[in-house]
């Protein structure tokens, strides 16, 4: 299979400064830290974690919405990181964004339908009537109506103006969707519906999908692969069956614990883990994990692991996993 | 719409009671007595009462302050007892003066102003935006008949570039159509006159407009910033739009809100003349009509035009609440 978007060693660190007159660096924030992985055409990529450990950064650094500290992206045989800023504009048609809240990604000066036309326009795809044709058809296709593009994205409900988020993106016919929690605004009800739609557009229109939540089980329901991160390094990487049956990451096997089973009775081992995920302001040596991992020897606190290979296509960061 | 505007219009009643009241007080709570203002030093105790009389200044002061609410009820805004016109008269005819002005100044105020507060907010701690919020600063400090008397000794007296005093300069000659005289130049193809009244507008509405400028230069910055964090300009930027497309048209429309309500409260105050600036540049407007007035206890002009100016206010802010909703689909008027 042919690898669409190709991430290698991506570095987003954030400086932290202080003083008044000259700015002193007093540290760094490694909101990513070294992360690679391949996205084949047409599959979708999971990207879980909890909250703060770099899944969205990482989502808007391979499109340059942020612009990465190190490492390369190739998109589409593309390194997109030595585009100028004309060229990367003309690539945002290939590579599109859906946002985590759809109450503020939406401009709420603009109808509906301005919101999906200006890239039409923009990229050259459709004018005139023809883009509205297509506004409509978009609208269509997300399941709203064509009545719709007059409105405001205020008078719609939070899963309506995911719909639009969506028929946004759609309109410029990318070859790759990050979605970054697309649903986790979103009322357990419609996070369904929503998931069900962009599996089916996914279907349709061809789409490779990066997929970003800390929902597990939304992950385990829309993904082929999936990868799981931890202070701004992926830790393990599997298909998804593969995954959910067989962790091999203590902190995998943690997350996945604590999914709820819909079942009272259900005999279930849960894996607590202590504390807080630690600060990114300068962590410890060695594994990001060690401070939380119930098995941690001696070696996680002086050897950062690397990704290794466990079998075909599962890879985790462990010293005390071996394929 | 027109629900909200009757509504508003309901509200003026009890805005104008009360600046009438206050304008009443004023005038007559001041020392200084009208009838000896009038007539002179050297006038008699006895014709100083019988004019007190006939002006009805020795009537206890709510008999005095009902006839004069009586007279405006019937939109009569009473005569000057200097000059004898109508109080409504003399405010049209000064009133183009202060417009002109206003429009000169408030136009130099936001374009300047939100330029500068969008290119600081873009460029957030740069060396401009240090620069111009340190010059905002300063231009709401200074204190304007200061700017004013410096700006004509540099470029009047000194560079001779520009006119300090009046609207015109004496032996140009200029028909009075609309009396707004950047209209009339070049309605009549007046070109000389045209230049001669830039030459003259050009300081006083510099000056006047440094503390407006500075206050939407800040408004403008601090709202693009907020702005500018949106998920919406991330939204903008994914799309592929140029960073100016992002900055304008997404951004600065959206920032737009409390930059027009500035606006409106600064115009408004503009409106109702700039009584130091049109006094230094000796500017024919409605600022220097009070200010004369004053200084001459002509009673009916002041509380007249005191009334008018607050009406003139009320109604500017108004309109800019009208606008709200246009400018703003979110927001609806009931």
């Amino acid at each position: 299979m042919e690898a669409l978007l190709k991430v290698r060693n991506l570095k987003k660190h954030f400086p932290v400064t202080k003083g008044i007159i000259r700015e002193k660096q007093v540290g760094l924030v490694k909101a990513v830290d070294g992360v690679g992985f391949d996205v084949y055409k047409g599959e979708t990529l999971g990207l879980v974690g909890e909250s703060g450990c770099g899944k969205s950064t990482t989502g808007r650094c391979i499109l340059r919405l942020i612009e990465p500290t190190e490492g390369e992206v190739h998109f589409d045989g593309v390194n997109v990181r030595t585009l100028d800023s004309r060229a990367m504009r003309r690539i945002r048609k290939d590579m599109q964004m859906v946002f985590q809240d759809p109450y503020a990604s939406l401009n709420p000066r603009m109808k509906v339908g301005d919101i999906i036309m200006e890239p039409i326009l923009l990229h050259g795809i459709a004018r005139g009537k023809e883009a509205r044709e297509r506004v409509n058809e978009l609208l269509d296709v997300v399941g709203l109506a064509g009545y719709h593009a007059e409105r405001y994205a205020h008078e719609f409900s939070g899963g309506q103006r995911q719909r639009i988020g969506i028929a946004r993106a759609l309109a410029v016919e990318p070859k790759l969707i990050v979605c970054d929690e697309p649903v986790s605004a979103l009322d357990v009800s419609i996070q369904a519906q929503v998931i069900n739609l962009m599996e089916d557009l996914q279907e349709q229109f061809d789409l490779t999908f990066i997929f970003i939540a800390h929902d597990l089980s939304v992950v385990h329901h829309i993904s082929d692969r999936v990868a799981v991160m931890y202070l701004g390094r992926i830790v393990e990487m599997a298909g998804y069956r593969e995954l959910y049956q067989n962790p091999r990451h203590p902190y995998t096997k943690a997350l996945l614990s604590a999914i709820p089973v819909p079942d009272p009775n259900a005999k279930k081992e849960k894996i607590m883990l202590k504390g807080d995920v630690i600060s990114p302001l300068n962590p410890p040596p060695g594994c990001n994990f060690h401070t939380r991992c119930p098995y941690a020897v001696p070696r996680c606190r002086e050897e950062a692991p690397e990704l290794k290979e466990m079998g075909t296509g599962h890879s985790a960061a462990c010293h005390l996993v071996n394929p | 719409m027109t629900r909200y505007i009757i509504k508003r219009l309901i509200g003026l009643i009890p805005v104008i009671i009360g600046v009438s009241i206050i304008a009443f007080l004023l005038i007559h709570l001041i020392p200084g007595d009208p009838a000896r203002a009038i007539l002179g030093e050297r006038a008699t105790e006895q014709a100083l009462n019988s004019l007190r009389e006939q002006l009805g200044l020795n009537d206890p002061l709510h008999v005095q302050y009902g006839r004069f609410m009586g007279q405006i009820l019937q939109g009569d805004f009473g005569r000057s007892v200097i000059t004898n016109s109508p109080v409504i008269e003399e405010f049209a005819a000064r009133f183009p003066a202060t417009l002109e002005l206003s429009v000169a100044a408030m136009l130099i105020a936001v374009v300047v102003g939100i330029l500068a507060g969008v290119i600081s907010a873009v460029r957030q701690y740069s060396v401009f935006d240090n620069v111009s919020m340190v010059g905002a600063l300063i231009g709401v400090s200074l204190p304007i008949f200061w700017l004013g008397l410096m700006m004509q000794w540099l470029f009047a007296f000194k560079l001779g570039l520009l006119d300090a005093s009046a609207r015109l300069s004496v032996g140009i000659s200029l028909d009075p159509i609309t009396n707004f005289y950047v209209l009339d130049s070049l309605i009549t193809g007046n070109w000389a006159a045209l230049k001669d009244t830039l030459r003259h507008l050009v300081m006083p509405s510099f000056a006047l407009a440094t503390i407006p400028m500075a206050i939407i230069a800040r408004m403008t910055r601090s709202s693009m910033l907020e702005v500018l964090k949106q998920d919406y300009i991330r939204t903008a930027r994914a799309k592929g739009l140029k960073n100016n497309t992002v900055i304008f048209k997404h951004a600065l429309k959206n920032a737009f809100l409390p930059i027009l309500t500035v606006m409106g409260l600064q115009f408004g105050t503009l409106m109702g003349g700039a009584v130091l600036t049109e006094t230094i540049f000796s500017w024919p407007g409605i600022g220097r009509l009070m200010y004369e007035a004053i200084m001459q206890r002509d009673f009916p002009v002041v509380q007249n035009g005191i009334l008018i100016i607050s009406l003139i206010f009320v109604f500017i802010n108004l309109i800019v609440d009208i606008l709200y909703s246009f400018v703003d689909p979110r927001i609806r008027l009931e």
